[in-house]
């Protein structure tokens, strides 16, 4: 048995992790997988730095982050797999919701048509000279804080002029919305479904409404490692794209929550969590699932992924661009070591590394390792397309 | 009257825990520590405060909000992770076992502040094990009120002296290799369920 140490945060979209230790998948692997719950991605970062940990539950734009040199330590991380797609949403409180209702239907969770009704809102507050709403994030690198911009940004909506962004750790978000602290967040499960609990607010949007089949978190792990321990790096995508087909599966849904639902792992109520996974958090016309932990490719590493993180830095004014940077960020997905991994196990995984993101309207049959595999829809919701092989471009054309 | 050595702020919501640590810090010089437990409002508590060095518990789910805090500050004391420059690993390991972090403004010298990192993990491993003891202590009372209601058990069913229950309960332990408290709370367990006067004993 090889041992692997592994950190995680209390989310939903920790499933992966959690089931391949607690289904045996690690094990049928020869893999000893240690996993420890912490309280923050500092602690995750800290943590890898010093080696206790291997690998880790990650948010995607983390390890990008870390390589560009943008965060504390200097340790070289890489993601050689994606933890499924989707899996946040945005919670206003009631009174931001009941404001947005009265300018439309907002009911659909359609992101353009919320977001034009917080628009009007945030409009008029504006002229009565009201302070700007307040919206958290848990991180400045995540997934969370980048697609709240770009949607804001979508609708005519400036962030840190218009609306104010806080960084607040998820397990106070449901409490400070509730005290009025905050005016509405983004974040992952189960805290959106916690604070729904506590009628503390509202879902406006979902993630998968601003950017269809999005990436979320990722499999981090110190570069350094992976390339001394190539058999147990593969062995362990192996195991993890096992835990993903199970987690995936219509039959396990229950089990799913149950296990997520333990003291040691998410210590939350089952039914807190099952709305994440059975869809219970989608809008009446979602046509995307709210988080997919297996099907279209939702653990391939797409390095258009970690572009489109880095042109969102270079937007919000993490890093300057430049050629090499954008490198450093690509290079940081590894397509190379997931399929190396993957290919041989007979599963159909993508030929290509990258994907024009937006091209898929649906869900469309594409060329992979073998047979087909169904891809998308993975459209933005403002129609706009990202092609990394025109970030130049992309990153001009964008507006702050 | 200053000593000269670095102020120090503790963020720690265990009371106790952030007063061994003070108490420690101003047995050694430091004279100006400061305790933070509520998290309210802590980012304006700090620019106020403008300490050298923060010590944070590494339970506390606000070290993000922190960093990004210490990220956007224009103020040119500007806290950043302990060891950064991985100059100390083992020092590191060491902070992280005893749960335990730090941020120093930029600038600082990092063996002004060795001392205080040190004292920090010293007393945060210091209240774990105690912590610990607490634990045993609480457990090994919880036993000796079982044996006690099991020997009660015993000699209600048996009519015989506490003394022979106590003896009878040791055999059995000693002929099935098990601790005493074990062989209780399995006797006290089965009368529950049995209903055969679960609530005799004298604890």
């Amino acid at each position: 048995m090889i041992e692997i140490n592994g950190g995680f945060l209390p989310l939903t979209d920790s499933a992966i992790l959690v089931v391949a230790k607690e289904k045996g998948f690690a094990e049928d692997e020869g893999i000893a997988l240690k996993l420890a719950r912490e309280t923050s991605w500092a602690n995750i970062r800290d943590r890898l730095a010093v080696e206790q940990f291997e690998i880790a539950h990650s948010l995607a734009p983390m390890p990008i982050a870390a390589n560009l040199g943008l965060t504390p330590f200097d340790t070289k991380l890489i993601a050689p797999m994606a933890l499924g797609l989707g899996g946040n949403a945005i919670t206003v409180s009631n009174a931001v919701f009941d404001a947005m209702a009265t300018t439309g239907d907002i009911a659909s969770q359609d992101a353009r048509q919320v977001g034009l009704a917080l628009a009007q809102i945030v409009k008029a507050r504006g002229e009565k000279g009201q302070k700007p709403l307040q919206f958290g994030v848990v991180h400045p690198f995540s997934a969370h804080n980048f697609e709240l911009r770009y949607w804001l940004a979508g609708v005519g909506i400036q962030p840190d002029k218009d609306i104010d962004i806080v960084v607040l750790p998820p397990v106070l978000m449901a409490d400070a919305l509730k005290s009025g602290r905050i005016d509405g967040f983004c974040v992952g499960e189960p805290w959106n479904s916690v604070a729904l609990a506590r009628k503390a607010g509202k879902i406006a949007t979902t993630k998968s409404a601003i950017w269809a089949s999005s990436p979320e978190k990722v499999l981090a792990v110190n570069a350094i490692w992976a390339e001394r321990n190539g058999p147990a790096m593969q062995a362990l995508l192996r195991a993890f794209y096992a835990a993903s087909i199970w987690c995936g599966e219509a039959e396990h849904v229950e089990e799913l929550a149950e296990l997520l639902a333990k003291s040691t792992y998410l210590d939350q109520p089952v039914n807190t969590i099952l709305p994440a996974l059975n869809g219970g958090l989608l809008g009446e016309k979602s046509t995307s699932a709210f988080f997919e932990p297996h099907a279209r490719a939702a653990t391939f590493p797409w390095q258009s992924h970690a572009l489109w993180f880095y042109s969102q830095m270079v937007r919000w004014g993490h890093v300057a661009h430049s050629d090499e940077r954008a490198l450093v960020a690509q290079e940081t997905f590894r397509p190379d070591i997931y399929r190396a991994a993957i290919v041989p196990t007979g599963a159909s995984v993508p030929s290509a590394n990258s994907k024009v993101e937006g091209a898929l309207r649906e869900t469309i049959a594409v060329g992979a390792s073998s047979q087909s595999l169904l891809l998308g829809p993975d459209g933005f919701f403002d129609d706009r397309f990202f092609d990394p092989d025109h970030l130049d471009l992309y990153i001009r054309s964008q507006t702050v | 009257m200053s000593t000269g050595l670095p102020s120090v702020l503790i963020i720690d919501d265990n009371a106790a825990r952030a007063s061994i640590i003070e108490a420690g810090l101003r047995n050694a010089g430091h004279d100006r520590v400061t305790i933070i437990a509520e998290m309210h409002g802590i980012v304006a508590k700090i620019a106020t405060l403008a300490p050298d060095v923060i010590v944070i518990d590494l339970e506390n789910p606000n070290r993000d909000l922190l960093e990004n805090a210490f990220q956007l500050t224009r103020a040119v004391k500007r806290p950043i992770a302990m060891f950064v420059d991985r100059s100390d690993n083992e020092a590191m390991q060491s902070a992280i076992d005893a749960g335990v972090s730090a941020y120093v403004v930029d600038g600082l010298r990092q063996e002004r502040v060795k001392s205080i990192l040190d004292m920090a993990i010293s007393r945060f491993n210091a209240f774990s094990r105690l912590e610990r003891e607490l634990e045993e202590a609480r457990g090994a009372l919880e036993g000796r009120k079982i044996v006690d209601q099991a020997k009660g058990l015993i000699m209600a069913s048996r009519n015989i002296s506490e003394d022979a229950a106590y003896r009878l309960l040791r055999k059995t332990a000693m002929d099935q290799n098990r601790k005493i408290v074990e062989v209780a709370e399995g006797l006290v367990l089965s009368a529950g369920l049995l209903g055969s006067g679960g609530n005799g004993g004298t604890g």
